[in-house]
């Protein structure tokens, strides 16, 4: 190739896309605002809270308002980053990121707090009642070594299996077996449809098990579950994570929209600053996507038909 | 380093060697090792790489991932480049969606279904059509329309980056020995790899998506486009070179004609390719029908994830055989335009049609729940095979024995061997069955992984990876030779391969998990269930290849038909069989990775954790390490013969 042609193709490429600055930071979705309708884009995380919370969202924003709503699903950290780039708009259940919070919100003022969800999330060590019924003091962290041999498993080799699920959730599982010098192996199912497939499974044979999990879950509903005590969570004490030896807090579950989008969106935005609902409106919606298998806009619809007041609200 | 002391070393040894047979070669590499173990050992004991030899790097990958994000929106390079390059592919994979909406559905379906008849013939049109209205009925329609307008940006992006590179690669020798060893180390990576690199530069979202599946995708591309025009008649060539032509000329009338056949290969492994990454790219924000799998898999719902996931392996294997017909008909006569331009009326009347009714979007009520039923079928299946199972027992118990037997021994054996010595076995390996190149990229990639510090995860993984190529080819080699001898039994294989090599692995992780449980034999299974197809495939067509002379005379000599299958066929497959063996070993790496969504731990785990946790220094480190070991192992397994038939 002649240096001339070069340097013409080189002309061509800065007048095609060098007519100013591109701030990949401010584009959206290619799929969003088809077709001239309105468009809000919800980050779903992976667990099925999360899609109940986008699935009644989605349903009034689309019925009531006249939106079209697309839904990326993304892992919570990469959310922050997606939601401070404008690619998603609201983040509907948040688990404290403090350290996103403060880059995004506090910081770049690319992302600004949407208020409270209304439901509380609390992370502990769980296991299956039937188990605890019979052992009743497994429900101890200073018992759990007694039951090692029980909870043994192929994958956990000579130790008890203590059940981990996605890697995207707050853990210091790893930490604590260590800290509090437990005979536990920490394995990590690498996603929560993975580790929900697993309990069930046990569950369903009677066998005992002890998982990481959360509240609010729809999984309790099925599989009730005893929460194992740990050493009483104090202020700070989860400041270093190679030293933590304490429970996890509890959390007020929060809501994010993007900075823009908030100024800006409209009547979208001021509903979704106003959303919030309890654990158990939640938990319905959850149990009839993954139990009764509905799809989430069914699910939406149920719930929504029966719960005009509570939304009603939202909208006003 | 005492490390690539080893293998630079055997790059003295005189060439004479290496005519000579397998012996010799590891007397060589036994003479090597006896002077520099010793070394080694006294240097740096223990089994686990020495970490005097590590770097740490996650430091300044923590420090590079801060340094992005916090200048994404103002730094210069990322204002005009990176910025434009995102820009181009929103609008173009916007203008492709906007248009694909305008036409409607039954638009879409008719111009689908008159290209397949136009190119490749009637019954393919009819085939085309029924998969467009398939998606229809799945409930899919505007998602296969999101992901359809990310596959043809990428698709196209992938052809034309790839063209050019195999341009370059087939018209200059230099750039090809540049270009090849890249080429060949990209096609054994696994896409999971690549995903975080990308993520961190555009964020989540389509580009980062699309940018992902072009670096997957246009390696077929460019290696088929340089060896279509290596390949070229030398005798034609000379012919037009004597007629006075300039090189542009000969280039665009002879060469790149006669590569024809290529170059539509190029194209159709360029699609599978993409197609194979739509899923895979759902993890960082690429919408459509990998994001509805992604989604139902979180709900533990294998129906749902099956109705996203059958739209994808219609398309898949639409494209597949429409580009594949199109190959094999390229030459034929009789193909005129006017033929093409009434397809063309007749698609415009359709869409225009269609329009006209308000058949834009698909109609609600023509939709079919096949959720239910799927997970009805998965749950019975789950619940009767699970356990308790008389006299065979039941999956997990298989799951549980397999771990506790195969896979910790094997893990646990691995990690019990001294570093050296692994670089040892691989550097005899890969030298008895490949050259002293072969063996001395395969060491350093090994030892790359121990440098990197991720030593003990990496042998980890490859524990799985060896369990799951041994089941895989035990397996895989029986029922290759059962299609290979019986062709009704083919034929009824072929649309399950097909469907299996399509079907995006993250359909088939949740009934696994169902069946083995949390761990390590679900990831072998599902790996296993990967590569099975083409490892079938290769060793039914290699066996089918066999020169039908010799069967014959082993026939009118009396050979039993055992003593056929052993004494002439397998004997004269084997260049096949090793192939198969290389694919296996590569297909069976990528899916290990995957396997960490269902516990399969190390380094499948790291890099989910990366990518969920923007972890940069986890991530990044285990990526590197999965390309080492991608690496090594295709190296270990590559036959001689494969990389001899390649060279220029």
């Amino acid at each position: 190739m002649s240096r001339k042609r070069i340097t013409v193709a080189a002309a061509v490429l800065v007048l095609a896309t060098g007519c100013g600055a591109a701030d990949m930071t401010k584009q959206a979705s290619p799929f969003a605002n088809a077709q001239g309708a309105k468009t809000v884009t919800l980050s779903v995380q992976s667990w099925v809270g999360a899609q109940a919370n986008v699935a009644v969202a989605q349903y009034l924003l689309e019925h009531e308002l006249g939106y079209r709503v697309d839904t990326v699903q993304v892992d919570e950290v990469p959310a922050w980053d997606a939601l401070s780039q404008g690619r998603v708009d609201a983040i509907l259940e948040d688990w404290g990121h403090p350290e996103q919070e403060q880059r995004y919100v506090q910081d770049k003022k690319t992302i600004a707090a949407g208020g409270d969800l209304g439901v509380t999330g609390h992370i502990g060590w769980f296991v299956p009642t039937y188990f605890a019924k019979k052992h009743p003091d497994v429900t101890n962290w200073k018992n759990l070594n007694k039951y090692a041999d029980l909870l043994r498993t192929a994958e956990s080799g000579g130790k008890g299996q203590l059940l981990d699920g996605s890697p995207s959730y707050v853990t210091n599982d790893k930490a604590l077996v260590k800290n509090l010098d437990l005979d536990y192996q920490v394995v990590f199912a690498g996603s929560e449809a993975a580790q929900i497939t697993q309990m069930q499974q046990f569950a369903k044979e009677k066998k005992p098990f002890l998982s990481y999990w959360y509240t609010p879950q729809w999984l309790m509903e099925k599989v009730p579950m005893t929460e194992v005590k740990l050493p009483p969570y104090e202020e700070g004490c989860d400041a270093d994570p190679a030293k933590v030896d304490c429970a996890y807090p509890v959390t007020p579950l929060q809501k994010y929209l993007n900075a823009d989008f908030a100024k800006d969106g409209g009547k979208a935005a001021e509903f979704l600053r106003k959303f919030k609902w309890t654990t158990e409106d939640q938990n319905q919606v959850s149990l009839m996507i993954a139990e009764q298998k509905m799809r989430p806009e069914e699910a939406a619809k149920k719930w929504v038909d029966s719960h005009e007041s509570v939304w009603k609200a939202w909208l006003s | 380093m005492a490390t690539i002391t080893a293998p630079t070393s055997q790059k003295a040894a005189p060439p004479g060697i290496l005519t000579h047979p397998a012996t010799r070669k590891l007397l060589a590499l036994a003479a090597l090792a006896a002077v520099l173990v010793p070394l080694a050992v006294t240097q740096w004991g223990g089994a686990t790489w020495p970490s005097a030899l590590t770097v740490d790097v996650s430091e300044p990958l923590g420090k590079a991932s801060d340094w992005i994000i916090d200048n994404r929106d103002s730094h210069p390079l990322f204002l005009y480049f990176f910025g434009h390059v995102s820009n181009v592919v929103v609008i173009a994979v916007r203008a492709v969606y906007l248009a694909l909406l305008a036409v409607g559905w039954a638009g879409v379906s008719a111009i689908g279904a008159l290209v397949a008849w136009r190119v490749a013939g009637v019954r393919l049109a009819l085939g085309t059509a029924a998969a467009f209205l398939a998606c229809g009925l799945l409930g899919m329609w505007v998602p296969t329309m999101q992901t359809l307008a990310l596959m043809v940006v990428a698709v196209l992006a992938s052809v034309v980056v790839g063209a050019l590179l195999g341009l370059a690669a087939g018209l200059s020798d230099r750039m090809d020995r540049v270009l090849r060893p890249v080429l060949d180390t990209m096609q054994v990576l696994p896409a999971f790899a690549y995903l975080l690199p990308v993520v961190l530069v555009f964020g989540i979202g389509v580009p980062a998506a699309v940018l992902a599946t072009v670096v997957y995708a246009a390696p077929p591309m460019a290696r088929l486009t340089s060896l279509g025009l290596r390949g070229a008649d030398k005798e034609v060539l000379e012919a037009v070179e004597s007629l006075g032509t300039t090189a542009r000329q000969r280039l665009l009338t002879a060469r790149i004609p006669l590569a024809r056949k290529e170059l539509l290969l190029g194209v159709n492994q360029t699609i599978m390719m993409a197609l194979s990454m739509a899923v895979i790219a759902s993890v960082i924000g690429a919408g459509g029908l990998g994001d509805r799998v992604y989604q139902a898999l979180a709900s533990v719902d294998v129906g749902a994830a099956l109705a996203a996931g059958i739209p994808i392996v219609l398309l898949a294997v639409v494209l597949d055989r429409v580009t594949g017909a199109a190959g094999e008909r390229l030459g034929e006569s009789g193909r005129s335009p006017v033929t093409w331009l009434y397809a063309l009326v007749v698609a415009a009347a359709v869409a225009l049609a269609g329009r006209l009714a308000g058949f834009l979007d698909w109609p609600d009520g023509w939709e079919v729940d096949i959720a239910e039923p799927v997970n009805r079928a998965v749950d019975w299946m789950t619940a009767h095979l699970y356990s308790g199972v008389p006299v065979v027992g039941g999956t997990a118990d298989w799951a549980g024995h397999f771990t506790s037997w195969v896979l910790n021994p094997l893990r646990d054996g691995l990690q019990w061997l001294p570093w050296w010595s692994v670089l040892l076995i691989v550097a005899a390996l890969a030298w008895l069955i490949g050259t002293w190149r072969t063996a001395l990229t395969a060491v350093l990639a090994m030892a790359a992984i121990g440098v990197l510090g991720v030593w003990d995860p990496s042998l980890d993984t490859l524990s799985q990876v060896l369990a799951a190529v041994a089941v895989t080819l035990v397996v895989g080699f029986a029922t290759g030779i059962a299609a290979a001898r019986s062709d009704r039994f083919e034929r009824l294989l072929r649309p399950v391969l097909d469907v299996f090599q399509t079907m995006p692995q993250f359909v088939y992780l949740i009934p696994v998990v169902a069946l083995f449980g949390v761990g390590r034999a679900p990831a072998v299974a599902a790996a296993v269930v990967y590569a099975l197809p083409a490892v079938v495939r290769i060793t039914a067509q290699g066996l089918r290849q066999v020169d039908p002379a010799a069967l014959e005379s082993a026939r009118s000599l009396g050979a039993t038909s055992g003593q056929q299958l052993r004494q002439v066929q397998l004997p004269l497959a084997r260049p096949a069989l090793l192939l198969a063996v290389n694919q296996g070993v590569v297909l069976v790496l990528a899916v290990v990775i995957i396997g960490g969504l269902v516990g399969g731990g190390a380094l499948g785990y790291q890099v989910v954790f990366g990518l969920a946790q923007g972890d940069l220094a986890t991530g990044l480190v285990a990526g590197a390490a999965i390309v080492c070991l991608g690496l090594m192992l295709d190296r270990v397994t590559q036959p001689t013969e494969r990389r001899a038939k390649k060279g220029a």
